[in-house]
């Protein structure tokens, strides 16, 4: 997924590349054509195309026996109207802000497992990595499980403090947060590894001169860790802002046809799959997506704005 | 004054080893509740698995099994095609996961090492695909797989995986990494392209090829949407699809579902016990600055 960067390396390799190649003359170049033949075919067949032909789609309506007929701009007109669109956006924005909190734990545990001397790392690295590993559908089975409204486990824990029972995943009220916390415990592991990765290319040497300038661990996190770690910060939340919004799996798995949160918990790319696969309205289903993506691209924009305010480059 | 310094130095070095052992022990303590809360629950599911399903809804819920049973994992064979369910996960995982080693590390060592015309542009382009939604691409990749005639096949699962704009970009990062003499030395001994690309060059981005062979085999496994979209028959989905239908049908019956879960998982659980290093690698390359 990291893109942006790589300008320099890749401008470097174009100098050393054009000497290699340059040699090569016309045969090497039809290698070179060869070479990115399978994946350009490929890429053309199921990426270009497709995206070429959902935009057209999404200006027209899908007929009974198959074909397409063009209607203008009605279903993106439908989708503005349509109240569950806005409850389906409202809930992947829900999601997507639950779905960061996984950011500021995976940080906090990154820089313990930085402390000097700490055994047992790669144990506890590979322990908090083993959610992000599992099958969704096994992570969606067990936690309903464990929310069971009459048997679950949690409700257990909870009456042992003299809490009511209460049916997480069914109360409109909780549905949304009860599968949004799975989303940051599923998560967390992936962006942990991602900021260790980041912590270990902050300089031993500026840890060291702040305890001899008697710094405690609090300020050393505040005042080297995080300014020193913001540009992985930035790209993780860049990451984690984009997936959250095109969550799915998690809620098509936690949540039962007759469930009645369902509306309360759907998703925009959930809305998608019903539109498009079950009640067959392909045309304003695409239409939805290429908004979807419209307001991805538009919220990406927005973060590598607001990075100048926050993100620290050496 | 040298002398006092250095006292003062000696002593505050005790004091923050005494902290620092304080330290510790909370560290891992923290540390630990962590690691308790990532893996109870599939300690949870073993044991749910193990139950009777009469003993799953009794209140207050049991820890240990009252009496071990091990008929749910034998039962989810008969509940579901579960063993065909299995072989299309591993079909799928192959698939996709050979299909991007070849396409991508061809591209990417084309990319990286050769110069032609329309190079940059061509790059943007496959680039490109790493901005679209998956989402966005499923209709009409949909109707390419239905005029295919693949429907329920088992290509049908792993075909668009097995391009990617991630893996190209990955692989080609590696490739720029490379010395230029080994490529030049070898076409003064007369090799060809391909030969150089084959034989001298991919050898020598194994680690890389290796941490993308298991970050995708990952995904693939664990793919949900697409199977469901092209595989709608039991006996043709991958076992992360199939597993939903065990939810409808067994809505209840949760050692069945447990068990269910806990053996489609353990592959890929497996592939991450012994190829750990290769994961912790392949994240922290897709998340890396350069």
């Amino acid at each position: 997924m990291s893109v942006f960067p790589a300008t320099a390396a890749s401008r470097a390799a174009g100098r050393g590349a054009a000497a290699a190649g340059g040699r090569a003359g016309p045969r090497g170049r039809r290698a070179a054509y060869l070479f990115i033949a399978p994946l350009g075919l490929g890429f053309a067949v199921f990426y270009f195309w497709p995206l070429l032909q959902t935009f057209y789609f999404s200006f027209t309506e899908f007929g009974a026996f198959g074909g397409h007929t063009f209607i203008g701009t009605d279903n993106y007109i439908r989708v503005v109207k349509d109240v569950t669109v806005w409850q389906a956006l409202g809930n992947t924005i829900v999601y997507s802000l639950i779905g960061l909190t996984a950011l500021p734990i995976a940080i906090v545990v990154a820089a313990l497992l930085n402390r000097r001397g700490l055994r047992g790392v790669a144990l506890y690295r590979a322990l908090y990595f083993v959610p992000f590993v599992t099958l969704p559908v096994a992570v969606g089975l067990v936690w309903n499980w464990l929310y069971n409204g009459d048997f679950g486990l949690l409700n257990d824990i909870l009456s042992r403090f003299g809490a009511d029972r209460h049916y997480w995943v069914s109360d409109p009220s909780t549905a949304v947060y009860a599968i949004g916390t799975v989303m940051v415990w599923s998560t967390t592991g992936y962006y942990l590894i991602i900021f260790m990765a980041g912590i270990k290319g902050i300089p031993r040497d500026y840890y060291e001169a702040a305890e001899i300038d008697g710094a405690g661990a609090l300020r050393r996190f505040f005042t080297i860790t995080l300014p020193l770690l913001s540009p992985t910060i930035f790209f993780a939340s860049v990451i984690c802002m984009i997936n959250s919004l095109q969550t799915f799996d998690l809620i098509y798995i936690m949540m039962a046809e007759k469930n009645p949160a369902i509306g309360d918990t759907q998703s925009v790319v959930g809305l998608f799959y019903k539109w498009a696969f079950i009640e067959n309205a392909q045309g304003a289903a695409a239409a939805l997506a290429f908004l979807l993506m419209l307001l991805i691209a538009a919220l990406t924009y927005l973060q590598f704005r607001l990075q100048k305010r926050w993100v620290h480059y050496e | 004054m040298s002398e006092t310094r250095k006292g003062r130095e000696v002593r505050k070095g005790s004091e923050a080893r005494k902290r620092g052992r304080a330290g510790s022990v909370a560290t891992h303590a923290v540390l630990s509740l962590g690691a308790l809360v990532m893996v109870f629950p599939f300690l949870w599911q073993l044991l749910t698995a193990l139950k009777t399903l009469a003993e799953t809804s009794r209140v207050p819920p049991t820890f240990l099994p009252d009496t071990w049973n091990g008929a749910s994992f034998e039962e989810v064979f008969t509940a579901l095609p579960f063993r065909e369910m299995l072989t299309n996960s591993v079909l799928n995982t192959v698939g996709r996961t050979l299909g991007q080693l070849v396409f991508c590390s061809l591209a990417a060592y084309a990319f990286a090492r050769m110069r032609f015309r329309g190079r940059n542009v061509l790059f943007a382009l496959f680039l490109s695909v790493l901005m679209v939604p998956s989402s966005l691409l499923v209709l009409p990749q949909y109707d390419i797989i239905q005029g295919l005639g693949l429907l329920n096949s088992a290509p049908a699962l792993f075909l668009p995986g097995m391009f990617s704009a991630f893996g190209t970009f990955m692989l080609r990062q590696f490739f720029l990494t490379l010395p230029r003499e080994l490529e030049e030395a070898a076409r003064i001994d007369g090799a060809g392209s391909f030969r150089i690309f084959w034989s001298i060059m991919l050898p020598l981005i194994r680690p890389a090829l290796a941490a993308l062979a298991v970050i995708t085999a990952m995904w693939s496994w664990n793919d949900l949407l697409w199977p469901l979209i092209v595989n709608t028959d039991p006996a043709k989905m991958p076992i992360s699809a199939g597993l939903t239908s065990l939810e409808g049908q067994y809505e209840t019956n949760y050692p069945v579902m447990m068990a269910g879960s806990l053996i489609a998982s353990l592959p890929m659980l497996l592939v991450y016990v012994f190829l750990q290093r290769h994961f912790v690698q392949s994240v922290a390359l897709s998340g890396s600055k350069s």
